[in-house]
């Protein structure tokens, strides 16, 4: 008894997971990457230091472009109910 | 009392109340009173469903107590609010579309039906239906006096009867309306909630003379307002990395949470869902603490952290724009309020009442208990909540990340991991719970990291290890996962 419609669940949870990875990688990298240093030497990118910038302002806009583009391509629309599921 | 201040708050409960009587029509001609009462007959769509989730997420503390923090410690406080953005996506991306089909082919109406239905075990839905209701009761208390404080400090009027007002309003739809009500509240509650922290963002950039400026007073001040480390250098990437656990991925563990993605209509609905809803909490989160942050040249010298927002949003918006900005605490305690007690209720009638008390209850006897039950525990949180007692003050700390060490792996693994059983099950809430009391109690921030961490890490293991250890006994069992 194997469902299909759990298949493509599967695959869609894990591309969950992939999501909330590269999300926190975009997210520590800026942050300890650029403001690591001195805040006296920090440069700014539209009157914000520009760690923040890009780790919160920047990398949040990605991620939800990003997320976007993945629900249009990658996630399937299936029926809930099973008398419809193609067992 | 600024009465401008004030029409946009009573218009809004007046709303509120609208659609809690149309809610209500539904209930009386639906023709399977659990599932709409306490589901809403699983007909939510997308963008419902974004703001139930959010609006439930977001409480008190990201307007009131989060701003608070920002503003003493600076945009390292914003850097560690973004670890709120999962929250968006993450859920209904790992529960997802096997939670919805294996909650309908269940016919689960609540969480612990799902756990009932998965585990064969009653031990495991006692555990889980204790832990909803004293942690779950205990939080819903711990909203209910910040509501109330905050119309006290908005209107003047005493606490008494600012907790009254704030009680009723939420108690009267959500026990008539039930919740489709709370559903359809939080909806309007969300979309207030994005709406005034957008207009409240601007109104903080326009009153402090731009972003430049504002920037260049913090450092004058203290460099480190700026800095990822917080303005005491004490914000460490570990620690600050670890409330990904707590406030992002972890929120898959919270029963409020978990219940709303079994009761969305269809695939479409939650793929809308999770763009507006990322969209939401990243407005909302970012907004809210980052104007915590450029409130301090604007409004120098305030103790306390919770003044911060009511305070700047009086000194920088005109008194009707504060007052729709000042509905948004409100609705966001609102809403994670009825969305608590609806999910005790739930527990205490399908979970408790249904399962051993009276199983073979008539339609009409359910329909009384629920609106008995819901009607009881809202009033025990009034009376509790008007002169709290340590207890509930005591288990609150441990609704949030206690609760998600208890459910997270009993939920996910259940889902996806076929050799999970009972025992793991078991041995992993007990310990999820009882290392989060002790760690929390007696080695708070061990090894640097939040709390929440260790003990969801060793409930996984100890999951893993016994229903491993155990698997023998499930050889011949058949899931339907």
């Amino acid at each position: 008894m194997k469902d299909q419609r759990f298949k493509i669940a599967h695959r869609e949870a894990l591309i969950g997971i992939g999501l909330v990875i590269v999300n926190f990688a975009i997210w520590f990298g800026f942050a300890y990457g650029l403001g690591g240093g001195d805040p006296a030497n920090y440069s700014y990118v539209f009157g914000f230091p520009a760690w923040f910038f890009y780790s919160c302002i920047a990398g949040t806009g990605f991620m939800i472009l990003l997320i976007w583009i993945v629900m249009k391509l990658f996630f399937k629309e299936v029926s809930f109910d099973d008398e419809e599921g193609d067992r | 009392m600024h009465w401008q201040v004030v029409f946009p708050l009573l218009l809004f409960l007046i709303i509120i109340f609208g659609i809690g009587i149309w809610a209500n029509k539904h209930i009386r001609s639906s023709n399977s009173f659990l599932q709409e009462y306490f589901l809403g007959g699983r007909e939510m769509g997308g963008f419902i469903l974004a703001m139930t989730m959010i609006a439930t997420y977001g409480s008190a503390s990201s307007f009131i107590g989060g701003p608070g923090v920002a503003y003493t410690k600076g945009l390292g406080w914003v850097l560690l609010a973004m670890a709120q953005l999962p929250a968006g996506y993450f859920v209904l991306m790992i529960l997802g579309k096997k939670f919805a089909i294996i909650a309908r082919r269940y016919q689960a109406i609540t969480l612990i039906d799902f756990l009932r239905e998965r585990y064969k075990s009653h031990v495991i839905v006692i555990l889980s239906a204790i832990s909803i209701i004293v942690f779950l009761f205990s939080a819903m208390m711990a909203q209910w006096v910040g509501g109330a404080r905050l119309i006290e400090s908005l209107t003047g009027l005493s606490y008494t009867t600012a907790l009254f007002i704030f009680a009723i309003s939420v108690l009267v739809y959500v026990i008539i309306g039930g919740f489709r009500a709370v559903a359809l509240t939080d909806t309007v509650q969300g979309s207030i909630m994005v709406i005034g922290t957008v207009i409240l963002l601007i109104g903080t950039i326009i009153a402090g003379g731009g972003i430049d400026n504002i920037m260049s007073s913090l450092v004058a001040e203290n460099p480190d307002f700026v800095s990822p480390f917080g303005a005491q250098g004490d914000l460490t990437p570990l620690y600050v990395s670890t409330f990904w656990i707590l406030i992002g991925v972890g929120v898959v563990g919270l029963p409020q949470i978990a219940v709303r993605a079994m009761s969305y209509k269809d695939s479409k609905s939650m793929h809308l869902a999770i763009i507006i809803g990322t969209i939401a909490i990243g407005t909302i989160m970012f907004g809210m603490h980052l104007i915590g942050v450029l409130a301090r040249p604007v409004l120098p010298g305030i103790d306390i952290g919770d003044k911060v927002m009511p305070l700047l949003t009086l000194k920088v918006l005109p008194p009707f724009l504060a007052g729709i900005v000042l509905a948004a605490p409100m609705a966001a305690t609102m809403s994670t309020v009825n969305a608590l007690l609806m999910l005790v209720s739930s527990t205490v009638v399908k979970d408790i009442y249904l399962n051993y008390m009276k199983p073979k209850a008539s339609d009409a006897e359910i329909k009384r208990a629920s609106f008995i039950v819901t009607t009881v525990i809202g009033f025990a949180v009034i009376i509790f909540a008007l002169n709290p007692p340590d207890l509930l003050v005591w288990l609150n700390l441990f609704a949030f990340g206690g609760l998600e060490a208890v459910f997270i792996w009993t939920v996910v693994l259940g889902l996806y991991w076929k050799k999970a059983n009972k025992y793991g099950a078991i041995a992993s809430m007990i310990t999820g719970m009882s290392l989060y009391i002790v760690i929390d109690r007696f080695y708070p921030s061990i090894f640097g990291m939040h709390t929440v961490t260790l003990p969801i890490v060793a409930s996984f293991i100890i999951f893993v290890m016994v229903s491993l250890a155990t698997s023998h006994k499930f050889k011949n069992e058949q899931l339907m996962i």
